[in-house]
């Protein structure tokens, strides 16, 4: 397997404090990594850096063998680095084709507003939102926003998809589609990144599961490696815990 | 019939209507005719960045004023008028691109602040800049040499109808093309449209290149027309917020809502000159607030509103 994504000693400064510090990390082909971590760890920074939002403070990242470290976030986007809001962003006052169809025109392949509007709906159809697709984005439930925010994803066709808690507010059930659909994404061959706080969804769908904590990567491994690592159990519920752990 | 087809035709209609104006209006008329176009050009131009883009803009007047002292410095040394106008455009583009480059970082009231300072300036420059301006002297065009006082008011009226018309054209364009959809994805969320592969600042800077070309050279028509400009007079604020109530009026990012927005405003404006001509600013005054407050998306939702209420289900 060779690395689609690789950061070296990335670290990210705001004022005085450390959101990132010296965060190396490969994302190998193909695989979902999950990245976990309490409130305030860093995750979303972290995918801030990446997509250009936020210039690194220090450090180096590639992808696909080329150097991102600078780029702006709609270069990034157009090398096929995708992302989706935790607090989901739509264009409120566009139907929902149309916010997918953005996303086909500008970072996807279609030509033309035309092709881009029929790229758009096969895009909705995957996600379950082709019966809704001339209704403005704002009088989207949370669910559907969220499954909007994915088809946005895809229709920008890219190599990596960055899904920063998709799950997040969402019941059992409307969990359970969005990890179908995830699978999916991912058994097409895009490489995939999530943040997300459900241990369930972690646990079920994420080959590889890398760690952070005040902004460091204290633990890079499988679910069974990270779920049994004392610093991380640390991180979660404190000494006192991960010393009871230890003895049992 | 779609959409765009639709509004070209009905486009072509307004057209041919006001292009049959000077065949029964009286001099009053062709005069009013002709500020309806220009507040149409101001309007229809200020679409692209307020409108489409969202970005608040109180920089028309810098750019008439700009285009009005270009193309009379242009005619004064013997340039011939049609490329003096031209070139009045092309000089409010490249400095709206330059000052685009700067003032497009700010969003929202910072950026409505900084571009109404830009009039401003360009009034001092014009003032202090004597032997190239005449200062506050102000500065006489030549008179163009046409038989009567109509031909020439017919003249300065088509002049006028075929700027509008090219605007119109641009405005049409742009809303149907990759750049408005851009434009559109801009002005609801500027992060989004970023993370989505848009370059937003060039889309910006089109859009407020776009916003200035028309009204430099509508600059250069007024100044042509009314044969004298003085800074005060061209660089004077109200071309920068009359565009914007004339929009916010017809309906902001809509095809036709700035020049609904301008005939409307100019019909209220001398209406209630003439008849309240002491308090008529105020009267005027009410008479926006109340369209704003009830009428937020513009006079042309009505259209879609009333239908909404006598037809079954119109949509």
């Amino acid at each position: 397997m060779t690395a689609l994504l690789q950061l070296r000693e990335v670290g990210r400064n705001f004022g005085g404090l450390r959101a990132l510090s010296n965060v190396s990390l490969e994302v190998q082909q193909g695989e979902i990594l999950g990245l976990i971590g309490p409130n305030g760890a860093g995750k979303t920074t972290l995918v801030n850096v990446v997509t250009g939002v936020h210039a690194a403070s220090s450090g180096t990242i590639h992808f696909d063998g080329g150097e991102i470290t600078r780029l702006k976030p709609f270069q990034a986007a157009r090398r096929g680095i995708a992302r989706t809001f935790q607090i989901v962003q739509p264009f409120p006052e566009m139907t929902v084709i149309e916010n997918v169809a953005a996303a086909a025109l500008f970072a996807g392949a279609a030509r033309g507003i035309a092709q881009a509007r029929a790229d758009a709906f096969e895009h909705l159809r995957f996600v379950e939102l082709g019966a809704i697709a001339d209704r403005p984005a704002r009088s989207l439930t949370l669910a559907m926003r969220k499954r909007l925010e994915l088809a946005k994803g895809l229709a920008m066709k890219p190599r990596l998809l960055l899904l920063d808690e998709v799950n997040a507010g969402l019941n059992p059930a409307e969990i359970d589609l969005a990890l179908g659909l995830i699978r999916r994404i991912a058994a097409s061959g895009v490489t995939i990144l999530i943040i997300e706080h459900l241990m369930k969804v972690v646990l079920n769908l994420c080959t590889r599961i890398a760690v952070l904590h005040h902004g460091e990567l204290i633990k890079v491994g499988s679910a069974d490696d990270v779920v049994n690592d004392a610093a991380v159990v640390e991180a979660y519920l404190g000494k006192r815990y991960a010393a009871q752990g230890a003895r049992t | 019939m779609t959409s765009r087809t639709r509004q070209i035709v009905i486009a072509l209609a307004v057209a041919a209507v006001l292009a049959a104006l000077p065949l029964w209006g009286s001099s009053y008329w062709m005069r009013l005719g002709t500020f309806m176009l220009m507040y149409g050009v101001l309007a229809m131009s200020w679409n692209f960045i307020g409108g489409m883009t969202g970005y608040p803009s109180f920089a028309s007047a810098a750019f008439f004023g700009l285009g009005a002292y270009a193309g009379a410095i242009a005619q004064k040394h013997g340039v011939p008028i049609a490329l003096a106008w031209l070139w009045a455009g092309l000089l409010a583009a490249a400095f709206a691109s330059l000052m685009g480059a700067a003032l497009l970082r700010l969003r929202g009231h910072y950026f409505a602040i900084a571009s109404l300072v830009v009039a401003e300036v360009l009034r001092e420059l014009a003032n202090a800049a004597t032997d190239l301006t005449g200062g506050g002297m102000g500065l006489n065009l030549p008179v163009p040499q046409l038989a009567s006082v109509e031909a020439q008011a017919r003249f300065f009226f088509y002049a006028m109808l075929a700027l509008a018309a090219l605007n119109f054209a641009a405005m049409l364009w742009v809303m149907h093309a990759k750049l408005g959809f851009g434009l559109r994805c801009i002005q609801q969320n500027e992060a989004a449209a970023d993370m989505l592969g848009i370059n937003t600042t060039a889309y910006k800077t089109a859009a407020f290149v776009l916003s200035a070309v028309f009204v430099g050279s509508a600059g250069a028509i007024y100044a042509s027309w009314v044969h004298y400009i003085e800074p005060p007079d061209v660089f004077d604020v109200l071309y920068s917020v009359k565009p914007i109530v004339m929009v916010l009026l017809g309906g902001a990012g809509s095809v036709f809502g700035p020049l609904v927005g301008a005939a409307v405003f100019l019909a209220l404006e001398e209406l209630v000159w003439r008849n309240y001509l002491t308090i008529h600013s105020g009267v005027l005054g009410l008479l926006i607030v109340l369209l704003v407050l009830f009428l937020p998306k513009g006079l042309l939702s009505l259209s879609s509103r009333l239908g909404r209420r006598l037809g079954p289900s119109s949509s």
